[in-house]
């Protein structure tokens, strides 16, 4: 399988703060790959790192072939990388549509509807929604609300970041059927989260980060078998 | 009737807010033809369009970006003295009087940009308190950097000096004899020539009108609002969140910039200090009680809360007290439940049963 994110040896600062050191993975076509690890293990701020927000100091990031350290945070998403941030980030005062549309707002023209049809059809209860002002969704909605804004700009590769957070176990499981049906339809997808034992589950491969490093790479299963892996973050 | 109802909402509003402000426009004319309106009356109506121009463009930038700016006279003032300058000194290249307002608040315009610009750079990168507070400092620096400006004009073209040292007065300038002092420093523009209309004032309102429509539902609109909503989802999305900021603020710069050319342009003189921070908060009040976002609620706000200090003179040293129960009124009023409720009644398409399906 072709491999089109390569993350090569990356240093993030906050300041004086070391937050990433010397992080590399790769993603390939068509795989889920997540990243865990307990917070302050520096996922997030890969993610950030990749969609451009923070800068790297050493090494680089290459998608599709092309180096990103030089793209703005703002260009990164017409070259087919989308990025569901942390918190369920909707546009509070506008509709669930319109907040839809807002997802396509780097293709040129109108919104393509038979994108926002394939969204509907990915999460039949935004279509109900359709009409709603998004400060009104329910957390899960608005997760969902995310997710399908990420999808309108057609993503070769699709970043979330803890989808699972703050929702109710039943919610969960949806989120995590809604990403395995995402990838049955050959989404790639790049998973960051902190319920290590449901993303290891769906993933195709997992990489455990600890305090800015990688320590243990490896494909789902064989993370969800190993007992280290279960002892530091999967309980008991 | 029916292609009516196939508009959107939205752009039903903006017809109603542009027939609104026309058909006010021709009401007053008429009035004041017939001798119906009093002198004080008369006075207020250039400085009434003036206040609707610099609400609705306040607006842009609190309503519509989200960003508290409390320097919007400073905009005002730049664009004042800048026209009032330009219309003096062009007072022989143009004769005609309504050629040389229109280059006035074009100048006006382009000089507020600029310094929207300047500011806006810098600033955008804060957020809430300390882009208030930087807003609120440029305001009072513009004041008392045209505090310190001397600007004549003679044949030999304008002639400008900076009196920071306080010292230099407008003989400093070495101008010929006869020629025409512009603005004196502290004692700010004199002498100017009153080319500001009611016509004229209506036209600003409505092209400030359009532009400010326009750009908020045109995409880069879109991307403000979102920005405005959340700034990290419209990161992610793809918008660049640099220049739709800019966009906004400079726009709102530049039409509050021909709002003070045309203020500038109705007195025959005019201070600095006339646009302190004070002003600013004055419009911003505007702003608030006409509805964040609310482009017509910015205009009658203006308007009525113009005129009212006026009105209330009858109760004389006690006007200010009642202005202010005024308003705590009409923010009680508009926030109250039932009352939304039953506004709401008389909205048009409103839709029962929506939430059941």
């Amino acid at each position: 399988m072709e491999t089109i994110l390569k993350v090569d040896n990356i240093n993030v600062y906050y300041g004086s703060i070391h937050a990433i050191k010397g992080v590399s993975f790769e993603v390939s076509q068509g795989e889920i790959v997540t990243l865990i690890g307990a917070n302050g293990a520096g996922k997030s701020t890969t993610l950030n790192t990749i969609s451009g927000l923070l800068r790297s100091k050493t090494g680089s990031v290459t998608f599709l072939g092309e180096d990103l350290g030089k793209v703005p945070a703002h260009k990164v998403v017409s070259r087919g990388l989308a990025l569901v941030p942390e918190g369920r980030r909707v546009f509070l005062q506008m509709t669930t549509q319109e907040n839809l549309e807002m997802g396509a707002y780097t293709q040129s023209g109108k919104p393509n509807p038979a994108d926002l049809e394939m969204v509907y059809q990915q999460f039949p209860r935004l279509k109900e929604r359709r009409k709603q002002v998004a400060g009104t969704l329910s957390g899960g909605e608005q997760q969902m609300l995310a997710m399908g804004r990420a999808l309108m700009s057609h993503p070769k590769l699709l970043m979330l970041d803890e989808p699972s957070m703050g929702l109710a176990p039943i919610l969960v499981e949806q989120i995590f059927d809604i990403i395995k049906r995402l990838h049955e339809g050959g989404t790639t997808i790049l998973l960051v989260e902190q319920n290590a034992q449901a993303a290891l589950s769906v993933a195709d491969r997992g990489y455990v980060l600890e305090t800015g490093k990688v320590v243990t790479a490896g494909t789902g299963a064989e993370l969800l078998a190993s007992p280290a892996i279960k002892k530091a973050y999967l309980g008991g | 009737m029916k292609k009516l109802k196939s508009l959107k909402t939205t752009t039903k509003v903006d017809f109603a807010t542009y027939l609104g402000v026309i058909a006010a426009f021709f009401i007053v004319s008429l009035l004041r033809s017939q001798g119906l309106l009093n002198r004080s009356l008369t006075g207020m109506l250039v400085p009434i369009c003036c206040y609707i121009v610099m609400a609705v463009s306040l607006n842009l930038t609190v309503g519509i970006l989200g960003e508290l700016s409390l320097g919007h006279a400073g905009f005002m003032s730049v664009g004042a003295f800048s026209g009032i300058i330009v219309a003096m000194s062009l007072q022989s290249a143009m004769p005609v009087a309504w050629v040389r307002l229109l280059a006035a608040l074009i100048a006006g315009a382009l000089f507020a940009a600029l310094a929207g610009l300047i500011v806006g750079v810098p600033v955008l990168r804060l957020r809430g308190d300390y882009l208030a507070i930087v807003t609120l400092a440029f305001g009072e620096i513009i004041k008392e950097l045209i505090n310190c400006l001397l600007v004549g004009y003679d044949e030999n073209g304008l002639h400008m000096a900076f009196n920071i040292s306080g010292t230099l007065t407008i003989d400093d300038l070495h101008m010929s004899p006869g020629a025409v002092t512009i603005i004196k420093g502290a004692q700010g523009a004199t002498g100017t020539e009153k080319l500001a209309t009611f016509g004229a004032g209506f036209l600003l309102v409505m092209v400030t009108l359009v532009v400010v429509l326009n750009l908020v539902r045109s995409r880069a609109g879109r991307a403000v609002m979102a920005i405005r909503d959340n700034r990290i989802a419209a990161e992610s999305i793809g918008v660049n969140v640099t220049k739709y900021k800019l966009i906004a603020f400079i726009t709102s710069a530049a039409l509050a910039g021909a709002s003070g050319a045309l203020f500038g342009l109705n007195y025959s003189s005019l201070v600095a200090s006339k646009f302190d921070f004070n002003t600013s908060i004055l419009v911003l009040v505007y702003v608030v009680l006409g509805g964040l976002g609310n482009i017509w609620g910015s205009i009658i706000a203006a308007a009525v809360l113009y005129i009212l200090p006026e009105a209330l003179r009858q109760f004389s040293d006690y006007r200010m007290l009642v202005y202010a129960i005024v308003l705590i009124l009409v923010m009680l009023a508009t926030n109250n439940p039932t009352l939304k409720n039953f506004l709401g009644r008389f909205k048009p398409r409103k839709q029962q049963g929506k939430e059941a399906v």
